[in-house]
């Protein structure tokens, strides 16, 4: 048994459904007595619209209650306060503080060098996940983080790395390290949202090739918005157009023979986007990795429907 | 299961988006003038296909055109040619050039873009201090928000080489909306900004900013500095003093081109595309830009809606199409006592034993030599798959092969009406996301109903080829009146 993981960070092409994955990851999580923290990082306050809340504030607050009892807190961080807070932490900066930021220090730290934004962030994830209350347990039982997608999350993660390297010593390159720690440890896993697509496929298998690289703990792999079969055979190949429309008619529609040809092809169109799917699914399958699939929300993503991920990912092991 | 009400506001749906502007999209690829298409949109709506679709259309229409990509998908690239990632405008083979024009693309690299405009702007030995800079390796690998700035310069090298007719520009996935609109100011904010003064030293600081510095009450510059270097660790100060001194020669020329290059994306010559799909969030993103470029002054040509959904047989409800399947599902039920029968044989195959009872059925059976080769290889119809199984359902294929042969071998386990109850619940399936997809878009035409739209239909699967690009440029140029 590997220990219980407790950092999860969802990431996954643009449009994916990635936010919506990891809001229904940290309901699914919130058991009764437990505390889940879903965190946002880009800014965009995806989580409030998708919790219909009002935007949220750089703190930490109570969002929800998941479905087996527990409770949700969401937090975005803002990069500036987080900055702020980070030097405080560090060096208790007080006035220095906000004369950094009036000489311009500190839209230079978030903007011309973003990726000190991104050591902020994940600086900021790893010490909610290890921060423990006054009676020495875990404040959160696990800390879902929205995280950038596919394709810059490995560089994302591993930025602390790369601070490690330019500052060479002093207390960031200790804190780059501590959170190289915790991001590669087994207590973190990082999963990727997918559809049965070719490309975000193809950007799943790079992605798990890029973050085995750089000894990332790779978790599971979510196959997102996946539509249900239709149950019954639908190989229109070969089909007697009038037989076809004698069925249709027996069935009391209207003009069927002007039925049968689009009815066709979208069945055509159905059978070959299934035989596109279940490559793809083989694709994810010789990744070796937990696949889990979501169905498509045919209402989109709304709080009942959140609720249904919710309760469909508690079904299985995290 | 019908919802009272649902065919009104279908109806309401509909009408809001029929009234929609259609973008014309040939003529504005035809037109002399058009000499920039910049295609912006958030990350997985077809925003790098559309680009390459709409080069390949007005190479192919006669222009002279350079398709300039950031990360493409692998397959997209080889299928125009790009499989190296080289930083060069490259001509893709295999366009027909009877109207007299050529197609180029070529992949952005943004470490070469940084290393060639510094070398270009700088002394060797200038050069090679920047370019061995720990602090310039880093952000020029990529901290992000570097790709923006590169593509900016890089568009801007493009156009100052003035060899092709039309620039088609894919904007990079930024993490904000526009981000590759926001470069220059950045930039600029960057080059004018204080702190960049005092990392310098009291020599560049001098004059208004320097005495800043020294009413922030801070001690003097080196006080300052040293305050930095015990934040960040002693040597990483130096290393950006040395990056930022090495780059200043360069630095005027780096804005006057970004500055150059956003007023050039303001001028009547450029055409935005916001490219979308029918789906909330990419349509919310879609908003966002219209309502960015309309303050930033950028000319919007219009809305390219991908994977749109249309139906031959609209008129057909979801809810009307389900009744029937369901009428045709019964008729075919196997009389009571049957159904528990412990045959050990698959869904299929009982049903196929249960055909010849059936009075429906009587004269329908089809002779088993029917079926085309083609149907044999068709696997997307498996009527068991099981969506819920998760990693197992990787194994569909596999175990549905089986029954698969058994179609072709034995006899056609398919009555006309249970095949045509299947059609009839994918048409339902189809028809509700129809109906998603307009209320969608209803909300996005509601806040901008003078946007022109051209709209693409969805394709079962990926394009990797120039076939499939021609056919989303065809999609593209006709649909428009």
């Amino acid at each position: 048994m590997t220990p219980e993981r407790r950092l999860h960070v969802v990431s996954g092409k643009g449009g994916t459904g990635k936010t919506t994955v990891a809001a229904a990851l940290a309901l699914a999580l919130a058991e009764e007595g437990r505390r889940t923290l879903l965190v946002e990082v880009e800014g965009r306050q995806g989580i409030a619209q998708l919790f219909e809340t009002e935007a949220l504030p750089y703190e930490e607050r109570r969002i929800a209650i998941g479905p087996g009892g527990g409770e949700v807190y969401a937090l975005a961080i803002d990069t500036e306060k987080a900055l702020l807070d980070y030097l405080q932490m560090f060096y208790k900066l007080g006035g220095a503080g906000r004369a950094l930021r009036r000489i311009g220090a500190i839209d230079f730290a978030t903007t011309i060098a973003p990726g000190l934004r991104d050591v902020l962030l994940t600086g900021k994830v790893c010490e909610a996940t290890r921060r423990r209350g006054t009676d020495g347990a875990f404040v959160y039982d696990a800390v879902v983080m929205d995280a950038p997608p596919t394709g810059r999350v490995t560089r994302f993660l591993g930025v602390n790395d790369e601070v490690a390297d330019l500052a060479k010593v002093g207390p960031i390159h200790h804190q780059a390290q501590a959170v190289m720690r915790v991001l590669k440890s087994a207590e973190t896993a990082v999963h990727l949202v997918t559809l049965l697509e070719e490309m975000p496929v193809q950007e799943t298998a790079d992605g798990v090739a890029e973050l085995r690289a750089a000894e990332l703990p790779v978790g599971t792999v979510v196959v997102n918005m996946v539509r249900p079969p239709v149950a019954g055979p639908v190989d229109p190949a070969g089909v007697d157009r009038r037989e076809l429309a004698a069925a249709l008619r027996s069935a009391g529609l209207r003009a069927p023979t002007r039925l049968v040809g689009p009815l066709l092809d979208e069945g055509a169109a159905h059978a070959e986007r299934r035989s596109l799917e279940a490559a793809q699914r083989a694709e994810l399958a010789a990744l070796g990795l937990p696949v889990r699939e979501l169905p498509l929300l045919a209402d989109g993503a709304d709080l009942a429907g959140l609720y249904r991920l919710a309760r469909r990912l508690r079904e299985h092991g995290w | 299961m019908t919802e009272p009400g649902r065919d009104r506001e279908r109806a309401d749906v509909d009408s809001a988006v029929a009234e929609v502007p259609a973008l014309a999209v040939d003529p504005l690829l035809d037109r002399a003038e058009t000499r920039i298409v910049v295609c912006c949109g958030s990350g997985g709506v077809g925003k790098t296909t559309t680009a390459a679709a709409l080069g390949l259309r007005a190479a192919e229409r006669g222009r002279r055109v350079v398709v300039l990509t950031i990360d493409p998908a692998r397959r997209l690239a080889q299928s125009m040619g790009l499989a190296e990632l080289d930083n060069v405008p490259r001509r893709v083979p295999g366009i027909d050039g009877t109207a007299g024009g050529e197609l180029f693309a070529m992949m952005l690299d943004m470490k070469r873009t940084f290393d060639e405009t510094v070398e270009e702007h700088a002394d060797p030995e200038r050069a090679r201090a920047i370019l061995e800079n720990p602090f310039y390796q880093s952000l020029s690998t990529g901290f992000a928000g570097t790709q923006e700035y590169m593509a900016m310069e890089k568009l801007g090298q493009l156009v100052a080489r003035d060899e092709w007719d039309l620039i088609v520009v894919d904007t990079p996935p930024s993490r904000s909306a526009l981000d590759f609109l926001d470069a220059p100011q950045r930039l600029g904010s960057f080059l004018d900004g204080r702190f960049i003064r005092v990392l310098m030293g009291p020599a560049k600081a001098g004059g208004r900013a320097g005495r800043k510095v020294m009413d922030l009450g801070l001690a003097g510059l080196s006080r300052f500095t040293g305050t930095i270097d015990r934040v960040v660790g002693a040597g990483l100060v130096r290393d950006v003093q040395n990056f930022v001194a090495a780059l200043d020669t360069m630095f005027g020329g780096f804005r006057t081109r970004a500055d150059a290059t956003y007023r050039l994306l303001q001028a009547p010559g450029t055409a935005f595309l916001v490219v979308a799909a029918p789906e909330r969030d990419a349509l919310r993103e879609a908003a966002y830009f219209v309502e960015r470029l309309a303050a930033d002054r950028m000319p919007l040509a219009g809305l390219v809606l991908n994977r749109v959904h249309t139906s031959g047989a609209s008129g057909l409800s979801a809810e009307r199409a389900l009744a029937a399947a369901e009428t045709l599902e019964a008729k075919n039920l196997a009389p009571p006592g049957m159904a528990d029968d412990p045959t050990g044989q698959t869904e299929t195959e009982r049903t196929t034993a249960q055909e010849s009872p059936s009075p429906a059925d009587s004269g329908r059976d089809r002779p088993p030599g029917r079926r085309s080769p083609e149907t044999h290889s068709s696997t997307g119809s498996s009527p068991t798959a099981d969506e819920a199984a998760g990693h197992e359902t990787a194994g569909e294929r596999t175990v549905d092969a089986p029954a698969d042969s058994a179609h072709a071998d034995g006899a056609d386990p398919m009555t006309a009406d249970l095949l045509a109850a299947a059609l009839l619940r994918v048409h339902a399936e189809h028809m509700r996301q129809l109906a998603r997809e307009n209320r969608t878009r209803a909300r996005f035409t509601a806040l901008h109903p003078e946007v022109p739209v051209v709209e693409v239909a969805a394709l079962p699967g990926d394009v990797h080829d120039l076939d499939g690009l021609r056919t989303i440029g065809a999609a593209l140029g006709d649909s428009a009146p």
